[in-house]
This record gives C-alpha cells, structure tokens and sequence, in this order.
C-alpha cells in the first residue's frame, strides 16, 4: 500500500479485490505518517481515532464499487474548516479554534467516503510562499529538509510527495498550490475561480482564493476535482456552469492544441536550469504535435504589486473578525473593550499576517485609496485583458511555476519584497481567475523543477489533457524522494 | 514616497495593532520597501481603464426567502473564549481606571 507506487484507481482495485481493507488502509498510513512526520513535519493535527472509525464504517458499508474515492485517506489544510477537528489556519488566533461546521469541500469529500486523516501546515493564514510563518511547525520539503516546502499551501505539497497521503486539499490565492507542488515535485491545481466552493475556506483574499487538488498525478488530480467541484448556494461566487467529468477524454493528447510562451516567463530572476526545463518541456510537446508560438503578456511584471495591494486589502478587511470577543484568541489581563480587540489581535497575529493587515489597512485608506486600490484593480483588468488576447488564437499558456527551485530554510523570510518577486510566475493567474496547474518538469541539483499550464476561464479540462499527454511522454512524476530510509 | 514611523502608527491604530517601539522600526523600514514596490503602478497608463473587483461571472444571485432553522445556540457558543450565563463575557467598555 505503498502511495509511491500506487494511484487512486489501483488503491480503489485494491480495496474492491479485498487485498486491502479501507482499516487496514488507513492504519498503515499513519504508521507511515508518524515515521515520515520525524523529517517532514507536515501536519498541525491528526485525527487518528475518528479516521479509524470512518474506515471501519466504510468496510462494514462495502466498497461501493463506481467510486474510485471511497475508503481513501486524504490530508486537508488547516485553513479548510472541519466540523469537529481542530482548524488553525496555522495562526496563534486559531490554536483553539474548533469548527461547528464543514466547509463545503469536506461535506463532498465525507460523501464520497474519504477518510480525512488530519490537518496539514501552512503559512499563517495562508499569507507566505515557504510555510515559515506557521506559528507552529516548520515543514521540510520532501527532496531535502534543508529546503522550505513552498507554500502556503506546503504541508499539503510535503505530504503528498513524501508518500504520507495519495492526495491533499490546499488553496490558492496567488499561488499557494501551484508553487509547493512545483517545489515538492508533485501535481497541483488551482481551478478557476467560482469553480469549486468557497464556503468554510478561511478568508484570506475572497476575489481570488480558491481550494484545489494536490496529488502525484495528472489523473488523481482530475479525480479530486471531480469530487470537490460545483455550485453551492452558500457561496454566491461559485460557478452555475455544469460540471464536465474532468477524466473524460483525458487521454485525447495535445495534437493540434496551440501552446502560447509568455517571453515575460523567461525573464532576467528565472534560474537558468528551470528555463532549460520548461525549453524541453515545450520541445516535447511540439513533439506530441501542439504548436507553440511565444506571446506577449506585457504587464506581468505589475502582478506582484497589484497583487500584493488588492490581496492584502482584502484580507484586512476579512480579518477585521479576529477581535477575541466570539472565537480565536483573547490576550488576558486586559482593561477595557478596546484592549480586547488590540492586544488580541497584536498577540495573536504573527508578522506576515500584521504587514499584510497593515499594507492593505494603508492602501485603502483616505489619501491612499486612488493611488493604491484603485489604481491595482485598474492595473488588474489590463492584466485580465493580456490574457483575453493571448487566448483569442491559443489554448493553452506555458510557462514555469517558480523562478528557482526550493530555496533554504530561513534564507529569505526577513526579507517580503523578494520573497513576494517569488510568486511573479503564479499571481497573475489568480488577478485573472484562471486556472492554472504545476505539474514536473525536470531536476535540477536533485530539486524538483515545475512547469505551469495555464488555461481560459473553466476550461480545466485542457489543462488536464496537455498534463497528461506530458506525464505519458516524460518520466518525471516518477521520481520519488529518498525518505523515512526508503525510497 | 517615504512612510514615516508616525504614519505606520496611524495605520496601526486604524488597524487595531500595536507595535513596540523596536517592532515599529523594523515595519516602517519594510512598509517603506513594499510601497516603493508598489509604487511602479504610477508608470501604468490606466486613463479610461474600468476596475477589476471581481471575476466570478455569477450577477444577482436570487433565493426563495425560506425561513429555516438557525444554529443551535449552544453549538454557537462552542468557541467562546470568556462566558457566562449563556452570554459572551468582555471587559467593561469604559475604562475601569476612568471609572467611579
């Protein structure tokens, strides 16, 4: 029951032949996660008792045999609110936090008879692309623990490459899936926004944040997509469009598909060994019959300060709710309300989150308004309209996740503008609403490298068709760290 | 443009945080960096450009005003830090030392 060398479906045969059972499933991985945890440090909170009694109920039920997901155990990011299960959003505000309900996500996945096995880490409100502002764990990038696993969605990323779960949930708001599943060497995909429910994600910047699939394969992913994606009335923003089976014709290839080359993506920042990767990775697909053309998207380099001005607005505004009187953290010995609010907020919240809070509480601010929000969500639709064009004679951009491959723990948190220049390849698709997904390109000294497909507006499907038909064609996604003594 | 100590402490203030005095260096000098980032928009062309707020393609989104059931008041109450009497507990409003 290794997970490197199986995949949802022949997890799924095994479940229905009986070699396994959804216990006996369960139990091994986490005997297998509390061995690989000692490196990885993935997860805040494991839920081993309530998983272990799913499983028993699921192999009392039976397998149902045309669902490929039941008796599987998944890993959630903490931010992704669980009814019952602790939900820190790795913030000191949350440490005690436990929900009444279930994101909507979480009711899809129960449906389908997942069995979630615990939370995984992040940065603290997924506000961070290492995962080292989590006020409580350090996670390690499964190729090398000297290296941060990316983030914000890193826990998930880690946890899934190091073989603890076969798949992950995490969320993206300027490339929080894309980026770690690009350090980790594994499959991640933001879907367009509205596309899959926002409700229970904790808020961080709600124009842009979505909830998507990590896995280590194109095929799981698609599988993953298909069970948390769709409408739902208590999220105003998801999508009404029917939802397509995205496994369906997966297998169709990429002849005749036209793959469109940002040069902006090559720019001077972008490592050497990663242009080279995604330059192959382009070659190979002419191979498999696209054809690619290089196109302009001229204001990308904008995307990182438009970015960082509308999401942090958004989330100063969605986190004015942590004020210590109904949930989250309340600073004791305080005198008066006002007390409450400040010195809850200023202890419970760590600096990342406190910079962010303030840049956004600046630019929307009387005598910054024009200048900054304004002036980003104008920028905004210019970035919108360089995609409209490039899609007008193409299906499909493609380009790297990262500049570089995972870089030291430690190396770059003191320092925000060049750990935010980091996100310039991911944040624009967010700006956009698009979907986008990383999937492995290559290594470079020994760290996996990503390539990013990014598509038109709900049309996820092509981006699984292209990933698969690179996954046939490379062996990539077969590489498999060396960890917990075997590999 | 340079954001002084002063200005961060308004912002603060705005924000219901408050900073040491050590912290408040550290943040104005990397506000100061992130705004001088940000600071290349100026150089955009955005004369008679619209504004991007949101890109769901959902517009009035109607329901049927169903009455159904609220939460049970008890579950609602689960993660309140201070309580009592089935009420959420805060300090007083006004200062206690202003007090008497």
């Amino acid at each position: 029951m290794n997970y490197f060398e199986n995949d949802l479906k022949s997890l799924h045969e095994g479940l229905v032949n009986k070699d396994f059972s959804a216990e006996e499933l369960a139990k091994e991985t986490f005997e297998t996660i509390k061995k690989r945890e000692e490196e990885i440090d993935a997860f805040i909170t494991l839920d081993e008792e309530r998983a272990m009694e799913k499983a028993r109920a699921v192999d009392v039920k039976g397998i149902d045999e045309g669902n490929v997901l039941d008796g599987i155990p998944v890993g959630i990011k903490d931010n992704i609110v669980t009814k019952g299960l602790k939900t820190t959003a790795a913030s000191k505000m949350l440490e005690n936090f436990n929900p009444i309900y279930n994101a909507t996500v979480m009711d899809k996945l129960d449906e389908k008879g997942m069995i979630t096995v615990g939370k995984l880490n992040m940065d603290e409100f997924a506000m961070g692309s290492s995962t080292e502002t989590s006020a409580f764990k350090k996670t390690k990038n499964a190729w090398d623990q000297t290296k941060v696993p990316g983030g914000s969605s890193g826990g998930s990323a880690a946890a899934v490459a190091s073989g603890e779960v076969i798949a992950a949930l995490g969320s993206d708001t300027g490339g929080s899936i894309r980026q770690p599943a690009a350090f980790n060497g594994i499959v991640g995909l933001k879907p367009t926004y509205g596309r899959v429910s926002r409700y229970g994600l904790i808020a961080f910047a709600s124009s842009m944040d979505q909830i998507g699939p990590l896995t280590r394969s194109v095929y799981d992913n698609a599988l993953m997509l298909n069970a948390i994606s769709g409408h739902d009335f208590r999220d105003f923003t998801s999508s009404s469009k029917e939802v397509p089976d995205f496994t369906k014709g997966i297998d169709e290839g990429v002849k005749g598909m036209r793959i469109a080359v940002p040069k902006e993506y090559f720019a001077e920042g972008v490592d050497a060994n990663v242009k080279q990767a995604v330059k192959d990775a382009i070659k190979k697909f002419e191979e498999l019959g696209a054809t690619v053309d290089e196109v302009s998207l001229p204001h990308t380099k904008y995307g990182v300060p438009v970015y960082y001005i509308i999401a942090s607005s958004e989330a100063s505004s969605n986190l004015q709710r942590f004020d210590g009187i109904r949930y989250g953290f309340r600073a004791e010995d305080v005198k008066n309300l006002e007390d409450v609010y400040v010195r809850s907020r200023s202890e419970g919240f760590g600096d990342e989150v406190k910079r962010r809070i303030m840049l956004g509480t600046f630019s929307l601010s009387a005598g910054t308004y024009d200048a900054f929000f304004k002036k980003a969500a104008q920028v905004r639709t210019l970035i919108c309209r360089d995609y409209e064009n490039v899609f007008e004679n193409h299906d499909l951009i493609l380009g790297p996740t990262a500049p570089t491959t995972a870089y030291g723990i430690g190396e770059k948190i003191d320092d925000p503008v060049t750990m935010y220049m980091n996100d310039i390849l991911t944040i624009p698709v967010n700006l956009a609403g698009l979907p986008g997904m990383s999937l492995p390109a290559g290594f470079s000294d020994g760290l996996p490298i990503g390539m990013q497909l990014v598509a038109p507006r709900f049309r996820e499907d092509t981006l699984y068709k292209a990933g698969f038909a690179f996954e046939q064609a490379t062996d990539f996604h077969k590489a498999v760290p060396e960890i917990g003594g075997q590999n | 443009m340079a954001i002084t100590a002063n200005e961060v402490k308004h912002v603060a203030s705005l924000a219901k945080l408050e900073f040491t005095d050590e912290e408040l260096q550290k943040f104005t000098g990397q506000m100061d960096e992130i705004i001088n980032m940000v600071e290349q928009l100026g150089e955009v062309d955005t004369t008679d450009v619209p504004v991007t707020s949101t890109v769901t393609e959902e517009v009035n989104v109607m329901r049927e005003d169903v009455a159904v059931k609220g939460t049970d008041r008890t579950l609602l109450m689960k993660n309140v830090p201070e309580e009592k009497d089935g009420l959420i507990k805060v300090p007083a409003i006004i200062d206690e030392s202003e007090e008497g």
